[in-house]
């Protein structure tokens, strides 16, 4: 057993949220000690050799692993400040911020930081989730599972795809199993419309002739060692089968792209409140939550878009607890923010008690909405801004700014059809 | 040859990529007398006129290395290609093998299936 390891600020996972709160808590003074389960820094981005992220921070196209090894290299130029533990897993968080971790060098860690940055990222939705019913043959993989395969350790995970779901990973993994050599089928979507980006079904399904079916899930799996044949079926506006419409497609290979569920095990742990839909921690403009010195970013927060995004938000997250550490305190959260119409969610979900400057307000709608009407308020009338929006998706995050100094109470996001 | 498309078989609606809109696009015309509609704004038409008469594409995808930690680099052409050109420069980097060690932005192919834009690595491979 080694010792109590202290700390000005933790930061549990370095994949793009996790190495930008390093690398700007460590620029605002902290030490920074980063901790990973994997063996690299970059978490999800190493796997996405895709190009498109980085348009907006870097004002240029990146791969992932491009993206992830510019903010790892400005982490390691701040290494007397910031402490990379890969193959360092954390076990625990307490209310009292007290991290408890394992890795192979060092056995069992106890951490004691002055703030905690929760940087844990999310996980994929898997067939045990949706449960789809038939046997229980190799060849289901999620979208994620198969990229990695493929992109990470060189294996194509089967021949003959169906896709479900039309997320962004689908929808890019339909692209990448066709450029090496198997044939996709069909891309399968409950809803009427995709969550994935326009730019996505038209350079990976439109492009190589994939059909994209909507009102459309897989109801069984066939097969008994390798799956065989999957069954789709089409529903209806309820999302209920429809009866008849069962048809059988022989593949080998059903890849689920059915979401992301950000991973709070940790948050749970520590007594933290959770915002049930974004199943994310609620957290106020500094991204701090409602455990005091403990803050949250990128997909572990919400499920981003665009990991350029995540940076921003991870930035801004690892400037405060880098001031919490050094202060001890931060004002606490004080309004709210409330989602109203069409607005399924916003971030923050709270206001401090002194906020400052801009502020930007990130928010989803819960269904497509052509043409729209965006409206902050406060809850007592006053309209902070009013925007009229040609069109807004559920797979597009939409951001709002308003200066602090016109908030006077809660704040509503609403979001109407017009 | 897969790259010849004559201007009667290629594909005359798209969406439009340029923002969540995703306007239906259409191009009728040929040659210098191309003519767009659908689309809700100049840059709507800026992207269908490019789709239509010279659609490129970055691609990306992976080679194998030897003597690193890892089976793989990733890999991307830097730059657009013509998309007639993708399965041929696939086909060139399926064929493709580098020696450890790799670093990003290092050249992996100078002049990809004959397109003249080189392959690059996009992430690195440290020698074991």
């Amino acid at each position: 057993m080694t010792g109590v390891r202290v700390t000005d600020v933790a930061i549990i996972g370095a994949g793009p949220a996790g190495l930008a709160a390093a690398i700007t808590a460590a620029d605002n003074g902290a030490n920074v000690l980063l901790l990973e389960r994997d063996s690299h820094p970059g978490g999800i981005l190493r796997q996405c050799i895709h190009n498109g992220f980085g348009l907006h921070y870097f004002g240029e196209e990146l791969t992932g692993p491009e993206y992830a090894a510019r903010f790892a290299d400005e982490a390691a130029k701040r290494a007397g400040r910031v402490t990379l533990m890969t193959d360092t897993m954390a076990l625990s968080l307490s209310g009292d911020r007290t991290i408890t971790a394992v890795n192979p060098h060092d056995g069992p860690l106890t951490i004691k930081p002055g703030a905690v940055v929760l940087a844990m990222g999310c996980r994929e939705r898997t067939r045990g989730a949706l449960g789809i019913p038939g046997t229980r043959p190799a060849g289901v993989y999620t979208a994620g599972a198969a990229q990695r395969l493929v992109n990470l350790d060189g294996y194509l995970p089967g021949r003959r795809a169906v896709i479900l779901g039309s997320g962004d990973i689908g929808l890019i993994m339909a692209r990448r199993l066709t450029w090496e050599g198997a044939k996709v089928l069909m891309v399968c979507e409950l809803m009427n419309y995709s969550s994935g980006l326009n730019r996505n079904i038209s350079q990976c399904l439109r492009d190589y002739g994939i059909p994209l079916h909507f009102n459309t899930t897989v109801s069984r799996v066939h097969g008994a060692e390798r799956v065989e044949a999957v069954t789709i079926v089409s529903v209806d506006d309820k999302r209920q089968a429809i009866p008849g419409s069962e048809r059988l497609v022989e593949c080998d290979t059903l890849l689920l792209s059915v979401g992301l569920l950000p991973e709070n095990e940790l948050t749970r742990m520590a007594g933290i409140e959770l915002d049930p839909a974004t199943g994310g921690a609620v957290v106020d403009e500094r991204r701090q939550t409602s455990l005091p010195g403990v803050f949250a970013c990128g997909n572990v927060l919400q499920v981003h878009d665009l990991a350029d995004h995540v940076s921003r938000e991870a930035e801004t997250a690892g400037r405060y607890a880098a001031r919490f550490a050094a202060a001890g305190s931060l004002p606490a959260p004080a309004l709210r923010v409330r989602a109203e119409g069409f607005t399924r969610y916003v971030v923050p979900q709270r206001i401090s008690a002194k906020p400052e400057g801009l502020i930007d307000l990130y928010y989803r709608v819960s269904d497509a909405v052509k043409p729209a009407r965006l409206v902050v308020k406060s809850s007592d009338g006053g309209t902070i801004l009013s925007r009229r929006k040609q069109a807004m998706t559920p797979g597009e995050m939409e951001r709002a700014s308003i200066d602090s100094a016109k908030l006077s109470g809660d704040t509503v996001v609403l979001t109407e059809a017009i | 040859m897969d790259d010849i498309i004559t201007m009667a078989e290629r594909p005359r609606e798209f969406i439009c990529i340029v923002c969540p809109v995703g306007c239906p696009l259409k191009v009728d015309g040929d040659g210098d007398n191309i003519v767009v509609t659908g689309n809700a704004c100049p840059r709507g038409d800026a992207y269908g006129r490019q789709e239509f008469l010279r659609p490129t594409r970055v691609v990306t995808s992976s080679v194998s290395v030897l003597g690193a930690d890892s089976p793989l680099v990733s890999v991307k052409t830097k730059g657009d290609i013509d998309k007639a050109r993708i399965p041929a420069a696939l086909a060139e980097i399926r064929a493709l093998t580098v020696r450890a060690p790799v670093g990003i932005g290092q050249i992996i192919a100078p002049d990809l299936a004959g397109t003249g834009v080189p392959l690059v690595a996009t992430s690195a491979a440290a020698r074991v």
